[in-house]
């Protein structure tokens, strides 16, 4: 019995330790209230983070997977998407002249893309390409605390480090040297809300923001998992008991 | 009809008809129904060769749900999973089901080796059971290979073009049989529709070779804990009720440790990288398999030489298929085995080592590592399973299962050496 | 003996039933994903601009993937759909309720007899010999309501559910 309880303890710990990490300088780490078996998001700083996306990131990174209408999750009703759809413009088409037009978005319209192709936003961007930021949380071993840590982490440059032209100095990016400015300036967004917008409190709810753009389905699959694994634990505790009741049987007939 | 056979006789007429014509209850009842008797002895490592078979149905049920969404081109085939995973109903769900449930019909599957290793099942006359198994093992590192470049992520671009790149280490033909695979001069859309399509085959070849595994294993019936051959009716019990309640109980277990994955921790036995759409233009910094093909990836960058490096990771896997013949001391069960035993921890030890040493670089002490364990793994099957045949002193076989029936019933690696024996 | 018996029994069948709910519980997800999917159902509905639709003229739009007809029909059409006795027709319907206003007919493009779309938006097109539409495929003729009036098609164009947001602008679906 210990030794099954070894194997399996060795195996856990073996299972999270699998994927090389890269010797990265220790990010900040945050108490995200989506963490954990219960977590869940939280809608006013998801609110927040839209905010921010919209109002700084949008120029350059695309965030193609997620549609107007998704923004329900963040308790939006129907009327304010469809407000907020109309602010963008949508290159549509061809229409029966065989051209492409353009009209105002609608809820059913994925976010509109800063730039009509990759290669166009490498030109514009000095040859680097912004990754579109759908997946983000998912595409770094870091995740949420590794976007916080990059968002927070434009840091004065010590000596010993030479700045390139056309990087910037962050203290968490891999190798120090990262092609995107800063990104982030105390106040640099007014918050509907009213809370106080420094760079602290930008960076966790735009990266609350793009943790659930990343899934949406999180507090659904937790939910269903709490509730299928108490259902197997109970369905597991009531056949270990038949199981004794059957092999009783057995050691019965031995004796 | 003089001489045609006989009526089944079963209680309902509906089935009684059915059975007469096409014996499938029969044939139910003689595989996994009270007419299939089974040592009474079988301990829970026993339970994972059932878990396998269940763990093939659910990924081929939910491989069948992804393959109605997903779409197998270039240049829609990231974004076709995305819409499984936001749009279409309980999409995420069947994904992550299929993603984790991989990794996990290889857990199951190497803890099943495990068993077989521990316990000699591998020995005659199951020889041609064991190759089976080691057929089924390798289409699922094929069938898993396939199916993780379908997402069409940096991984399963670039793990697509290291691994069809092995081949052309063969000489003269190497480089049209890559070109061949390929359907083209680099991994592109002519790679992604063909895996694709044997990506849905694979998992049938692999049920119709469980098929004839289950025929061989019924041709002399299970082994057991400890390792001897069953002489008497009355150290066996009907397969059901016993064992069909044991592997519903097993099953409600693995289902559970299973759902902690899916539902809470789905990507922890990925990579991140697999999240950014395929760019050919952009190697990742580490390029890395999943987690079951670790230890042959190591075994391959241990080997400074190309041509030799790949020999030893197919040789790796080659040559489980003549372990009956290397290991061929006639005590089956490890429990009367001890310089075997003690040889045994070490190769799982090895074994784990090896998985954790393909996923780190391969520089510095990693790499000595890698080349020790790599080195101990062949080792160990050419030159100490041999030796062992020879030096090694078993100890004393009880002469029945029933023999040492004060073992406690428990439910631990069989029985201990019987009492008033040596 | 017998009531252990049947505990045992009772053990046994609550574990195996449980089994059997989980696994329709699990079946269910596998069932629901051929429904149609979240970006599927946004799409359930068009907003089209008639503003430029003179009398007598004619728009094709698409909504849920199969052509809608808008005309906007003449004072003559209006009164020749009005005029006709209800007994007459195979699928008995007035014309007054299969419009919301007189000027605007919105019918599904689809003939009700096997699917093609009829002949009758475009300005070339014939009519057919009620002046609505006519479908070549096997000779159905519709009025100017979209009601069938001749050839194999067993009921009148299907109206799809429509609404006016503004005096130019109508939401399908």
């Amino acid at each position: 019995m210990i030794r099954t309880v070894f194997i399996l303890v060795v195996f856990l710990l073996f299972s999270f330790s699998v994927n090389a990490s890269d010797p990265l300088e220790k990010g900040e780490h945050k108490s995200w209230g989506f963490l954990g078996p219960f977590g869940t998001y939280n809608k006013s700083s998801l609110q927040r983070g839209l905010q921010v996306y919209t109002e700084v990131c949008s120029s350059c990174h695309s965030l193609k997977y997620i549609a107007y209408r998704n923004l329900s999750d963040l308790g939006y009703n129907k009327e304010e998407i469809k407000a907020f759809s109309e602010n963008f413009t949508v290159t549509d088409g061809p229409n029966d002249d065989g051209e492409m037009f353009e009209r105002p978005g609608r809820p059913s319209d994925h976010f509109v893309s800063p730039y009509p192709n990759v290669n166009a936003a490498k030109a514009a961007n000095g040859g680097a390409y912004p990754p579109d930021l759908s997946l983000i949380t998912k595409a770094r071993g870091g995740g949420a605390d590794y976007l916080y840590s990059l968002l927070i982490g434009y840091k004065e440059a010590p000596d010993s480090i030479k700045v390139l032209e056309g990087t910037y100095y962050n203290k968490y990016y891999n190798g120090n040297l990262i092609a995107m400015p800063q990104p982030l300036y105390d106040d640099g967004v007014v918050y509907a809300d009213g809370t106080k917008a420094n760079i602290e409190q930008m960076a966790a709810d735009v990266t609350e923001f793009l943790s659930w753009a990343a899934e949406p389905e999180m507090e659904e699959r937790k939910r269903t998992g709490i509730a299928a694994i108490a259902f197997l634990l109970i369905m597991a505790v009531l056949s270990f008991m038949a199981k004794q009741q059957i092999w009783a049987n057995l050691k019965k007939k031995q004796a | 009809m003089k001489n045609s056979p006989p009526e089944s006789q079963f209680k309902n007429p509906i089935i009684n008809w059915i059975d007469t014509r096409l014996p499938i209850f029969t044939a139910m009842n003689e595989t996994v129904g009270t007419e299939h008797p089974t040592p009474k002895n079988l301990n829970y490592w026993w339970n994972f060769g059932s878990l396998a078979g269940v763990v093939l149905v659910i990924m081929i049920i939910t491989g069948i749900a992804l393959a109605m969404n997903y779409t197998a081109h270039v240049d829609h085939a990231f974004d076709s999973v995305e819409r499984i995973m936001r749009d279409v109903n309980g999409g995420w769900l069947i994904r992550y089901i299929h993603m984790n449930g991989a990794s996990f019909f290889f857990i199951v599957v190497y803890i099943h080796m495990a068993r077989n290793l521990y316990y000699g099942s591998y020995k005659a006359p199951r020889e041609l059971l064991w190759i089976l198994g080691v057929v089924i093992y390798l289409l699922m590192m094929a069938t898993a290979f396939l199916g993780y470049t379908l997402p069409w992520g940096q991984m399963s671009f670039w793990g697509a073009t290291v691994i069809t790149n092995f081949f052309s280490v063969i000489p003269f033909v190497g480089e049209p049989i890559v070109s061949w695979l390929l359907g083209g001069y680099t991994v592109d859309n002519p790679t992604l529709n063909r895996f694709y399509a044997l990506h849905y085959l694979l998992p049938f070849v692999i049920a119709g070779v469980i098929l004839l595994h289950i025929v061989a294993l019924h041709r002399f019936g299970s082994n057991n804990p400890l390792g001897i051959d069953i002489k008497s009716d009355k150290d066996m019990i009907p397969f059901h009720p016993y064992y069909t309640i044991k592997d519903f109980f097993g099953l409600s277990v693995f289902l559970a440790i299973f759902c902690v994955f899916v539902f809470f921790v789905p990507n922890i036995l990925g990579h991140p990288d697999n999240y950014v759409p395929a760019d050919p233009l952009s190697t990742p910094a580490h390029i890395v398999p999943e987690w079951y093909l670790s230890p042959f990836y190591a075994i391959l960058r241990a080997v400074p030489d190309k041509l030799l490096g790949v020999l030893a990771m197919f040789g790796a896997i080659g040559i489980l298929f003549i372990l009956p013949w290397l290991d061929r001391s006639p005590v089956r069960s490890a429990h009367f085995r001890p310089m075997y035993k003690v040889f045994y921890w070490l190769f799982i030890i090895n074994m784990l080592a090896l998985g954790y040493l393909g996923v780190q670089n391969p520089e510095g002490i990693y790499l000595i590592l890698g080349r020790t364990c790599t080195a101990w793994y062949f080792i160990h099957f050419l030159i100490v399973i041999p030796l062992l045949n020879v030096i090694e002193i078993p100890k004393a076989l009880p002469k029945s299962i029933s023999d040492p029936i004060f073992s406690s019933g428990s439910s631990e690696m069989g029985a201990t050496t019987p009492r008033g024996q040596k | 003996m017998s009531k252990e018996k049947s505990r045992r029994d009772f053990i046994v069948i609550a574990s195996y039933s449980m089994g059997a709910v989980g696994t329709g519980a699990a079946v269910w997800p596998i069932i629901d994903q051929m429904n149609p999917a979240a970006d599927t159902l946004a799409m359930s509905s068009t907003e089209v601009n008639i503003g430029a639709l003179e009398i007598g003229q004619a728009l094709t739009v698409k909504w849920r993937g199969k052509p809608v007809f808008i005309r906007r029909r003449t004072e003559t059409e209006i009164y020749d759909s009005r005029k006709v006795s209800l007994d007459s027709l195979r699928d008995p319907q007035a014309d007054e309720d299969r419009v919301q206003k007189d000027e605007w007919l919105v019918v599904m493009g689809v003939c009700t007899h096997l699917g093609c779309v009829p002949l009758g938006q475009k300005v070339g097109d014939g009519k057919g010999d009620y002046g609505g539409w006519f479908c070549p495929c096997h000779g159905s003729h519709y009025d100017a309501s979209g009601r069938i009036r001749k050839g194999p098609a067993p009921q009148n164009l299907e109206i799809p559910p429509y609404s006016f947001i503004s005096d130019n602008v109508l939401k399908i679906g």
